[in-house]
C-alpha cells in the first residue's frame, strides 16, 4: 500500500470554442488556475503528467514538448500518457501514482484537448488497426450505438421506455450544465426535443452525444505531509481502479462489460466500499452517450443487471436523489477528450470539499470519477473522498 | 459584447504508412482473396479465433490450427451510421455490425447491406440481433477485408 494522496487544487478552463487562445496558452489557463486554487507556486511542482488524444487530432506530435512551457515541466520530469477517451483518468493515477510512491510530493496533472482544431471523427477511427477494424468504424457513435442495441436486446428492454429514460438523461446533464461555469453546451431542452432530434448513428440522435470541445483541466496531487504543511482543504484519492478489454472489439462482452465491472471492483475495494448505490454521495460518470450512461449504472453497482432505467424512472441519478450522476452536466455538455476524464476527477474533488458552488450536492463526502477509453476497450475510476 | 476575432492558421499534414502484415495475416488474407475464411484455434482455451491470430489474446500462447469457418453467421450487434465526417472509411449511410460466423467465437466487424437503408423504420423491420446473415464478395478481390463487400440477410 502506498502512501496517502489528495488533491490540493484544481483548475478548469471555460469550454467551447476556444480560437481566443493558442494550445499552450489554453493549458497555461488551466495551470494557473490550480496553482492558486492549491495556493502553492509553480517552483514548488515536482513532476508533471499530461496527456490528451491521439496528436493528429491537433496536428502536433509529442505535443507535451509543445506544452512544456504552460506546464511549469522545465527541470523537472514530465510525462505523456494517452488512453483515448479515458486519457484524463490515465493522468489522473499516473499523476496519483508519482505521489503515493513516495518519489514525489506535489505534483501537477494536467488534461487537455482543442478539438475544433483538426477533425476529432476522422483521427478517432486511426485508433482501430488498419486491416480489420478501421474501415468499418463510424468514429464514436458507430461503436456506442452498436453497444447500446446489444444491450437493449439483452435484457429484452421495450425500446420505448429506454428511449424515454435516455431522453430524461439528456435533459437533466443539459439541465445541470447551466450551474456549471465551465460547461461548453448550455441549451434548455425538453424530452420532446431529444425524441425529434437527428438521428446520426440508430439508435443515438444527436442530442444523445455529446459535443467536441477545446479546454483544459489541471489537479494538484500532495501527500499527506504537505498537505498539512499547506493547510488546505483536500479531497483525498481513497480508491482508483482501471481496466481494459482486447483490442478487438468482437472478442469481448460488451453489456456485461468486464473492463467497467473489474475497473469498478477493484476501486471500491480499495476504498472499502460495498454498496455503492449507499455509500456513494454523487458519481461524475464518463457519460458522452446517454445509453451508455445506463449501462454505467450496471457495470458500477448502482443497480442490477438490465435494470438501469428504473433509476432515472425514481429520479434516483438526480440532483436531491439517492445518488446524483454527473451534476456538472457531464461529458454530454463538455467535451475537451483529454481534459474530460481529468474533469471528471476536479469535480468530484470539487464536490467532497464543497467548492462545487452551484451545482453542489450538500454534504457530498464520497464521490466517483470515471472515464472510458478506445473501442469501448478502457474503464478507469477513482473514489475520492471528504476524508482519507 | 462582442469577442474579438483571433486569426487560425490552416495546415494539413498527409503522410503515407507502409503497415506490416506478418505470416498469420498475410496467410489470412491469400485465403481471404479465395472467398475462405479462417480463424486460429487456441489450445489452452480451445476458442477459434477469427480473424487468425498468432497468438490468444486470454491465454497468451501460440494459436496452433488454421480452422475454415462460415461466411454466414449471426448478427450480434448493429448501428445504422447517418452522418458524416472528414476522413470517414465509408460514405453514408451505412450499417456497420458485429457478426458472429458459424465456426467461430468471436465476433467479426463488418457491414451489413443488400438493405434498403432510404427508411429508418424499413431497416428497423429488416435488420435485428440474432438475423442470419452471409457474407456478399466482391467480383474483384485483393486482399484485404472489404473483399467481402457486407453480409446480407438470408432469405
Amino acid at each position: 500500500m502506498g502512501r496517502l494522496v489528495a488533491i490540493i487544487g484544481t483548475g478548469q478552463t471555460r469550454c467551447g470554442r476556444r480560437d481566443d487562445v493558442s494550445y499552450p496558452e489554453l493549458i497555461y489557463e488551466a495551470v494557473k488556475a490550480a496553482l492558486r486554487d492549491a495556493g502553492i507556486e509553480p517552483g514548488d511542482i515536482e513532476a508533471v503528467v499530461s496527456g490528451s488524444m491521439p496528436p493528429p487530432m491537433e496536428g502536433v506530435n509529442a505535443p507535451h514538448l509543445y506544452w512544456a512551457d504552460a506546464l511549469c515541466a522545465h527541470h523537472r520530469p514530465s510525462l505523456r500518457v494517452a488512453t483515448c477517451g479515458s486519457t484524463g483518468m490515465s493522468v489522473a493515477q499516473a499523476g496519483y501514482y508519482h505521489v503515493t510512491s513516495g518519489l514525489f510530493d506535489i505534483v501537477l496533472a494536467l488534461g487537455v484537448e482543442k478539438m475544433y482544431e483538426g477533425e476529432p471523427q476522422g483521427t478517432m477511427t486511426t485508433v482501430a488497426d488498419p486491416f480489420f477494424q478501421r474501415p468499418f468504424l463510424a468514429g464514436a457513435p458507430g461503436i456506442f450505438s452498436m453497444q447500446c442495441n446489444a444491450y437493449i436486446h439483452r435484457y429484452h428492454i421495450p425500446e420505448d421506455r429506454i428511449r424515454q429514460a435516455a431522453a430524461l438523461i439528456s435533459v437533466r446533464n443539459h439541465s445541470d450544465a447551466f450551474d456549471n461555469p465551465y460547461a461548453h453546451i448550455k441549451i434548455k431542452i425538453t424530452v420532446e426535443d431529444v425524441l425529434k432530434s437527428r438521428i446520426i448513428a440508430y439508435p443515438t440522435r444527436i442530442l444523445d452525444v455529446c459535443p467536441a470541445s477545446d479546454g483544459a483541466c489541471a489537479v494538484i496531487y500532495a501527500s499527506e505531509e504537505k498537505v498539512r504543511q499547506l493547510g488546505r482543504k483536500a479531497a483525498w484519492i481513497r480508491g482508483v481502479g482501471y481496466a481494459g478489454d482486447e483490442h478487438w472489439f468482437g472478442d469481448s462482452d460488451k453489456v456485461e462489460w468486464q473492463a467497467a465491472i473489474v475497473a469498478a471492483k477493484e476501486a471500491y475495494r480499495m476504498a472499502g466500499i460495498q454498496d455503492p448505490l449507499k455509500e456513494l454521495d454523487v458519481a461524475e460518470v464518463y457519460n458522452p452517450f446517454t445509453f451508455q450512461e445506463l449501462l454505467y449504472y450496471e457495470c458500477f453497482g448502482f443497480c442490477g443487471k438490465g435494470r438501469a432505467v428504473e433509476l432515472v424512472e425514481k429520479k434516483i441519478v438526480e440532483r436531491g436523489g439517492k445518488l446524483p450522476c454527473s451534476p456538472s452536466g457531464g461529458v454530454l455538455c463538455t467535451n475537451p477528450i483529454g481534459a474530460t476524464g481529468l474533469q471528471r476527477v476536479a469535480e468530484a474533488a470539487l464536490q467532497v470539499t464543497e467548492k462545487a458552488g452551484a451545482h453542489q450536492i450538500p454534504g457530498a463526502r464520497n464521490a466517483l470519477a470515471h472515464a472510458m477509453g478506445g473501442m469501448d476497450q478502457l474503464n478507469g475510476l477513482m473514489i475520492i473522498g471528504k476524508n482519507p | 459584447m462582442s469577442q474579438p476575432e483571433y486569426r487560425v492558421m490552416e495546415g494539413v499534414i498527409s503522410l503515407p504508412y507502409r503497415w506490416a502484415l506478418g505470416p498469420v495475416n498475410t496467410r489470412f488474407f491469400e485465403e481471404f482473396r479465395e472467398k475462405r475464411i479462417f480463424g486460429t484455434r487456441c489450445p489452452k482455451c480451445s476458442r477459434v479465433l477469427v480473424p487468425a491470430r498468432k497468438f490468444c489474446p486470454q491465454c497468451f500462447v501460440d494459436t496452433s490450427e488454421w480452422v475454415q469457418v462460415k461466411d454466414e453467421g449471426t448478427v450480434r450487434t448493429w448501428a445504422f451510421i447517418s452522418y458524416a465526417y472528414v476522413a470517414q472509411p465509408k460514405d453514408p449511410p451505412y450499417i456497420t455490425a458485429v457478426i458472429d460466423l458459424d465456426g467461430a467465437d468471436v465476433g467479426l466487424s463488418h457491414y451489413i447491406g443488400g438493405v434498403d437503408f432510404s427508411d429508418l423504420e424499413k431497416i428497423r423491420a429488416r435488420v435485428k440481433i440474432g438475423m442470419r446473415v452471409r457474407a456478399v464478395w466482391k467480383e474483384k478481390r485483393e486482399g484485404k477485408i472489404t473483399d467481402i463487400e457486407y453480409f446480407a440477410p438470408v432469405e
